[in-house]
């Protein structure tokens, strides 16, 4: 039963992982960067989320939209401001302005609401515990929903990129993005859609990641977003069932890791992993292996 | 200029028929010998049955059309590869299972279709790097400056502007390769190659954006080189000038397997390549 | 002597003159009494970082690799020193404490050289942004076992366990766990630093103009071309990797014996990238720098001490702005064309070291 219970558990972390790491995996497959801000946006959302069930006292459907919306257009701006710019430069550049971003961000958070961590209230999610077993299994409504939510997010991904026009422009941009601008796709508008869709995911991660695990602060983004960023490589960076897959595989291993081997050695235990998948398969789990021409 | 004639019916040494060996090259071993060799890419058979032996002082030429799987026949004899099927040798050396870096020691240098030199690091440099394997000194001497440095270092720059004296381009030894224009970056990669000290030198379309002048110089020095340095050389080329013009034997590709094989005149008289090579870019001329 | 190789001497030369310069300033307003006491705590680290970054710069800027865990090898080498002069005063009573932080450090530089060696193998074989995320679980990996580690000395005996804390009575703590090392003894001294400073320099400077050093250089602008010339790749991005590990593991052990207290937390993934930032900002390849942006970088944040709220803000507005004025083609033109005549006055040792 504890075993069903730490799977539960390690599946409910690994679908955070997962809708955070398709934020990653979705930016980097189109506009080929690290987006280091990512984990950070995650925060501000929740931070948001946070302020208009507090202080506006709005119920929690409104606290996801203005989140959402907010986290849309935070995530635009800083592709408008900070990215754009730097659209030819070597990929150095940019993964250092994105850093400088995430400093940004959460130096902001930290003026704004400063160190001291809040409590992210319960209310956000009021779903009753779901006892199973006689009480021996109990499954928080913050497991439901973000598990649900992962699946639901997963289909409608799926379904978008392969269905939808904007879809299928943001599949054509990764794959050559000078090809797709000759064939008439808005290169740059397709960029910011996508990192709007990465930002709005990000506002809903952060919503369930403080669901779970309720403390908040400025840095509360910042390891959540470098183990999703992990699970976006472990799947193959750039893929989005591989970010999925990756995900929930890395939420597991940590929460088994920390169950059955050692605590404080959970995150090492996740980052062993991953260099093992990757000396094995070194374009990820479902990433194309990249076959260098001469 | 012409490459010398010969048919494969007055050979005295008993050396396959498909091979293509100027007769001052026939007693002695072959540089390269190619056997069956062949390639798949997810089930596409990008080169298949590839047979050619290569005398040591020979100049001979690939060709074929567009994708007919010539860069392919080089990244195979490099190691860039490893083949499905069929054997290299290259001096007498089986090298299978090897990396492109022994195979590299073995003797064999290339250059590369889209220029790939050390883009920021300067001229001399380049060719430096080519004599990597020939100068000896380790990290601990190097950083201590020991006197084993010094001589290396100076007979390195010795015998690099003298290599870069092939081409004339002595004056370009402190300008930054990336910098170079076009027909002066092929030619560096030739003497980077070079100072390899290889026994077989692969040239990828060496011609490849030169003027008909710079062309005609370019075969002058490869002649020069082969005289030179005794080695054999085995080129890539779309310009049919150049390759009949100092080509002694010619192998032709198509669909990745050989069509046909020769001295230049047998290659431009045969009715097979004229129709699926030469003639073709005939029609399209018009 | 060639241009190219009076220009490189001379941007040398430059590289010397500054940090010998700086040491012979600072150390004579010590000597007068002139200096802040800020700015007197500051120079060790300052040392530190400028190693770090020197360090990090022939990884990247060199050898072309994105390592995002350098900071786990400052790690290693703090706690190896730490360990071993705990060690060596404890157990071995040896009092002379310059010996002690010349036997530490070398043994910071060893141990962070065989985790350099034993990361490097497995690393190496991957490329671009797989490299970079796995140098980051390298570095995280590092601080989480030095969280469960567990070392102490009882006599003349080194005390060893991992994952739960096992010593006997009367052990003298050196590692404990997350609460890192304590009562260290601060032994290390502003000339030590500087010693490293110009070791490092000589290693770094004269390795990229050896015949290592180009072979690094070439697998960094094309390694294919590198190969096919014969160059071993692993070989040399293992010699780049390794030589910066030792560097890093040596400044760790400097900087962690200049303070009480040394905790896991203090090099984390952050702090790589400070490393990272210090590297990018002094120019890549660019050894002279990485020494000013490193030093200008430390200073900094503590001159702003007074505007403690908004300095990080302050840090990041300005990386961002950099990072878009010196990168992007349009803006950099325009800046190039303003800077044309300032630029004629300073030519000459401003060339790249790469």
């Amino acid at each position: 039963m504890i075993f069903l219970d730490k799977l539960i558990t390690g599946i409910s972390l690994g679908s955070i992982y997962a809708i955070i790491a398709l934020g990653y995996t979705m930016v980097y497959g189109i506009a080929k960067m690290l987006n280091f801000a990512h984990g950070d946006v995650i925060m501000m959302g929740a931070y948001i989320a946070f302020c208009t069930l507090q202080y506006l006292n709005l119920p929690p459907v409104m606290a996801l939209i203005v989140a959402m919306a907010a986290c849309t257009v935070m995530g635009v701006v800083i592709e408008g401001l900070a990215y754009r710019p730097l659209r030819q430069a070597a990929s150095l550049a940019v993964l250092i302005t994105a850093i400088g971003m995430s400093y940004l961000l959460q130096n902001l958070a930290l003026m704004i609401w400063g160190a001291n961590p809040k409590s992210f209230p319960g209310t956000m999610i009021s779903i009753p515990t779901l006892s199973l077993f006689g009480g021996q299994l109990k499954i928080t409504g913050a497991t439901l929903v973000t598990i649900l939510a992962n699946v639901v997010i997963m289909v409608g991904l799926t379904l978008f990129t392969s269905r939808a026009k904007t879809g299928k422009a943001m599949r054509c941009v990764s794959e050559d993005r000078g090809a797709a601008s000759l064939m008439g796709i808005n290169v740059n508008r397709t960029i910011s859609i996508t990192f709007a869709i990465g930002s709005a995911l990000a506002a809903v991660a952060g919503i369930l990641l403080c669901s779970s695990y309720p403390t908040l602060q400025p840095t509360t983004g910042s390891m959540p977003g470098i183990k999703a960023f992990t699970a976006a490589v472990f799947g193959g960076i750039g893929s989005i069932p591989g970010a999925m897959l990756g995900g929930l595989l890395l939420g597991i291993i940590e929460i088994f890791g920390k169950a059955y081997i050692s605590t404080e050695l959970g995150d090492a235990i996740v980052f062993a992993v991953l260099i093992v998948v990757l000396l094995v398969r070194p374009s990820g789990l479902l990433g194309k292996p990249v076959r260098e021409k001469v | 200029m012409t490459g010398q004639k010969r048919r494969s019916d007055t050979i005295m040494v008993p050396v396959p028929s498909y091979a293509i060996v100027p007769e001052r090259d026939l007693g002695s071993q072959p540089v390269l010998e190619a056997s069956h060799l062949g390639i798949e890419f997810g089930g596409l058979k990008a080169v298949e049955d590839f047979n050619m032996i290569i005398g040591r002082t020979e100049i001979a030429g690939l060709i074929g059309p567009n994708g007919a799987g010539k860069t392919t026949v080089f990244n195979l004899l490099t190691k860039v590869y490893e083949p499905t099927t069929g054997t290299v040798l290259i001096n007498g050396k089986d090298t299978h299972g090897m990396n492109i870096v022994q195979a590299s020691r073995l003797g064999i240098a290339r250059t590369f279709q889209n220029i790939r030199l050390f883009g920021n690091m300067s001229v001399e440099d380049n060719v430096a790097i080519g004599l990597h394997n020939q100068i000896r000194y380790n990290m601990v001497e190097g950083i201590l400056r020991l006197p084993r440095y010094w001589g290396a270092e100076r007979r390195l720059h010795r015998e690099a502007l003298e290599l870069l004296s092939i081409f004339d381009m002595q004056k370009l030894a402190d300008v930054r390769a990336g910098s170079l224009p076009y027909g002066a970056q092929r030619r560096l990669e030739i003497v980077r190659a070079l100072a390899t000290n290889p026994s077989l030198l692969l040239l990828d379309e060496p011609a490849a954006g030169m003027n008909p002048h710079e062309t005609e110089e370019l075969m002058d020095n490869i002649i020069k080189i082969r005289d030179q340095f005794q080695i054999a050389i085995m080129l890539i080329e779309h310009d049919m000038n150049l390759v009949m013009g100092i080509c002694e034997g010619i192998c032709v590709l198509n669909y990745g397997r050989i069509i046909a094989k020769g001295t230049a005149e047998e290659i431009q008289n045969n009715p097979v390549v004229v129709e699926a090579y030469l003639g073709k870019r005939k029609e399209e001329a018009r | 002597m060639t241009k190219a190789k009076r220009k490189r001497l001379i941007y040398n030369i430059v590289t010397f003159a500054v940090v010998i310069g700086a040491y012979i300033i600072m150390q004579t307003m010590i000597a007068n009494g002139s200096i802040t006491r800020a700015l007197k705590g500051q120079l060790i680290p300052i040392c530190c970082w400028i190693v770090m970054a020197v360090s990090l710069n022939l990884v990247i800027g060199i050898s072309g690799e994105l390592s995002l865990g350098h900071a786990g090898f400052m790690s290693v080498g703090a706690f190896t020193g730490a360990v071993v002069s705990g060690y060596l005063l404890h157990a071995l009573g040896m009092e002379n404490e310059g010996l002690r932080l010349f036997i530490s450090v070398t043994a910071g530089g060893i141990t962070a050289g065989i985790a350099g060696v034993i990361i490097g193998v497995p690393v190496l074989r991957l490329r671009g942004d797989y490299l970079a995320i796995v140098t980051l679980a390298f570095g995280e990996i590092i601080r989480n076992i030095v969280n469960v580690t567990y070392i102490g000395v009882n006599g003349s005996d080194l005390i060893f366990s991992f994952l739960n804390k096992n010593a006997p009575e009367g052990t003298r703590m050196l590692v404990d766990g997350a609460s890192g090392a304590v009562k260290v003894g601060k032994i290390s001294t502003f000339t030590a630093g500087f010693i490293l400073v110009m070791i490092t320099l000589v290693v770094v400077l004269n390795l990229v103009n050896s015949r290592s050093g180009r072979a690094i250089k070439a697998i960094r602008d094309n390694r294919i071309a590198a190969e096919s010339m014969g160059v071993p790749v692993t070989k040399y991005k293992m010699m780049a990797f390794v030589t910066a590990a030792v560097l890093a593991g040596m400044a760790g052990a400097i900087y962690g014996l200049n303070s009480s207290t040394v905790v896991p937390g203090q090099f984390t993934f952050n702090q790589s990238i400070n490393v990272l930032v210090f590297v990018v900002l002094g120019g890549l390849g660019n050894v002279l720098g990485s020494v000013i942006s490193a030093t200008l970088l430390t200073v900094l944040p503590e001159v702003l001490r007074a505007f403690a709220d908004y300095r990080m803000l302050v840090y990041a507005v300005v990386l961002i702005l950099v990072m878009i004025f010196t990168n992007n083609p349009a803006i950099r033109a325009l800046t190039d064309r303003m800077l044309a005549p300032v630029k004629r006055l300073f030519t000459g040792g401003k060339e790249e070291a790469a």
